[in-house]
């Protein structure tokens, strides 16, 4: 599950919420960009990409794409490989 | 037909073949002046107080499953009047009124027992938190008692007061607390809107709303498309589909919420109790089952079914709680969706379609909600404007930055 550690224990992991959450407004930004971004979830049945955490790991956080009707992990990234 | 102890009676002589179904089963008409989404316990009691205090009789209840097949039948029934922020408190005050008369208002038995809520706190912070809830409670109208831990030793005689990992400084009781029979308040509601002329339109699944120049003119469903001048959407955890077939995006994650029961035990607890350092909480069923849940499973899931981890943080909470539920079986476990919003409360409001009308984000709570939910969403729709003890539950909150985040814990759907 975790692109470093393997299959791991899901106690292990923090989970935090949609990846919206990478998308942060710039400071200046338009207060709807801000509500868009803390509040607003397009929330789907079905394929869904959010965050987690490997706190009890290798401490990265991941993009996991899952299916949120099926419980069933897709694929797993680190943010940080995607932030390059 | 009017229930009542001389029909038990009647029936009872006669072999009880008297009873008649509680609603009727009609098809849909082609059109009605008001439609509800979504058949759980704020839809129908949107629906009864529609017809009841504004005399709007002419409106369908559209229901995907059967009556009562969401939330409404999944929850573990605590109902409370104990919220701390204004524009909560007032609501939720209102709804434990309007519960205290339910049972001769709908003339049907929803079992509601005010057998006392006590929320136990574990340190000194949980303690001052506990004492302001209080006086804000009490400042509402409502009851609050503060019990020092012999004061809950003498309510809960069977908790372990002799664990010192969060020993038990004390509880804050809440006597008008307590809890009712879930399905109950779904039949009572449904069989009330039937007997004022609503129609209560089952396995029937919206799959579209009619929207032309910025204004409702109806739905599409799987038994065909039905015209109305108002849509209320009240559909819990799937308001994000299909609020998005009005093209919106809401502020609204959905989680799953576990919850159990045990086998049926002789009378042990007697009120309701909610472990303040464990996520745990329990009350006993008239039947004699201990009906127990504890946190959200934390990630985003429409599964209606949770995973393992949190069945064991439950069950070791309990036990660290209260020794003796050791020795019970577990019968049965089960999840529902909650519509978890970014400050854990709810929205009653217009939407910018001109009809359109929503009613979501319960988080966990929104069983106790029921009737003044009904009652305010209800109010919106026949008049246009808010209730005056909902109008803080405004869609518009999040970007106008007006929230109302109960526990303080941030714009994180799965906090609250
Ligand atoms: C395990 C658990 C424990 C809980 N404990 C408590 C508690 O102790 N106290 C408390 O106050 N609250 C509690 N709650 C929360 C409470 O149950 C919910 O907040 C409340 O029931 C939600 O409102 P509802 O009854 O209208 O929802 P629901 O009963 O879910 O109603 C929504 C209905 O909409 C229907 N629907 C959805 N989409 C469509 C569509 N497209 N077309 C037609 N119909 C549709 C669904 O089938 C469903 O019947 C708990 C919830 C759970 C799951
Ligand atoms: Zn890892």
């Amino acid at each position: 599950m975790c692109p470093l550690c393997g299959e791991r224990d899901r106690r292990e992991f923090y989970y935090y919420g949609a990846e919206d959450f990478l998308n942060r407004p710039a400071a200046d930004a338009e207060p709807g960009a801000w509500d868009n971004y803390l509040h607003l979830r397009d929330n789907p049945a079905g394929v869904t990409k959010d965050l987690w955490y490997h706190e009890m790991g290798c401490a990265q956080w991941l993009v996991v794409t899952r299916n949120t009707v099926t419980h069933e992990i897709i694929a797993t990234e680190l943010v940080a490989e995607r932030a390059k | 037909m009017t229930y009542s102890a001389f029909r038990i009676v009647r029936e009872t002589l006669t072999g009880n073949t008297g009873w008649k179904p509680a609603w009727r089963d009609p098809a849909p008409k082609a059109e009605y002046d008001a439609i509800i989404i979504g058949g759980g316990g704020h839809g129908l009691a949107t629906a009864y107080y529609l017809a009841r205090n504004h005399g709007l009789t002419n409106v369908a209840v559209l229901e995907k499953g059967y009556l009562g097949s969401g939330n409404i039948g999944r929850n573990t029934t605590i109902v409370r009047a104990n919220y701390f922020l204004p524009g909560n408190s007032e609501f939720y005050s209102h709804s434990l009124k309007l519960w205290e008369g339910l049972e001769s208002e709908l003339n049907y038995n929803v079992m509601h027992s005010q057998r006392g809520l006590i929320n136990l706190f574990h340190s000194d912070g949980q303690r001052d938190a506990f004492v302001r809830r209080g006086n804000a409670m009490i400042n509402q109208g409502d009851d609050a008692i503060l019990l020092d831990r012999d004061g809950v030793r003498e309510h809960l005689p069977y908790l372990d007061f002799e664990q010192t990992r969060f020993p038990i400084y004390g509880g804050l009781l809440h006597p008008r607390g307590g809890s009712a029979r879930h399905d109950a308040v779904a039949w009572g509601y449904a069989r009330g809107a039937d007997r004022r002329g609503v129609d209560l339109i089952q396995n029937c699944e919206v799959t579209g709303i009619d929207i032309q120049n910025g204004v409702v003119r109806g739905v599409q469903t799987t038994r065909g498309a039905i015209r109305a001048k108002k849509v209320g959407i009240i559909v819990a955890g799937r308001s994000s589909q299909v609020a998005a077939m009005a093209g919106m995006r809401l502020p609204i994650e959905s989680h799953v919420l576990q919850a159990f029961v045990t086998e049926g035990l002789k009378p042990v607890i007697n009120h309701v109790i909610s472990f303040g350092m464990g996520h745990f909480y329990i009350s006993q069923s008239d039947k004699g089952g201990l009906v127990f849940g504890g946190d959200l499973d934390f990630y985003a899931s429409y599964a209606a079914r949770g995973n393992l981890p949190m069945v064991e943080h439950v069950m070791e909470a309990g036990m660290t709680l209260m020794p003796m539920i050791g020795r019970a079986k577990v019968l049965r476990s089960w999840g529902g969706i909650m519509d978890m919003s970014p400050d854990g409360s709810p929205v009653i409001d217009k939407t910018h379609v001109e009809g359109l009308f929503l009613d979501c984000g319960w988080n966990y709570g929104g069983f106790k909600a029921v009737p003044a939910s009904g009652w305010c969403m209800a109010h919106l729709m026949a008049t246009g404007e808010s209730h005056e003890v909902a109008g803080k539950f405004r869609l518009d909150r999040f970007a106008t930055g007006h929230l109302l985040d109960e526990e303080g814990t941030g714009s994180q759907h799965n906090l609250h």
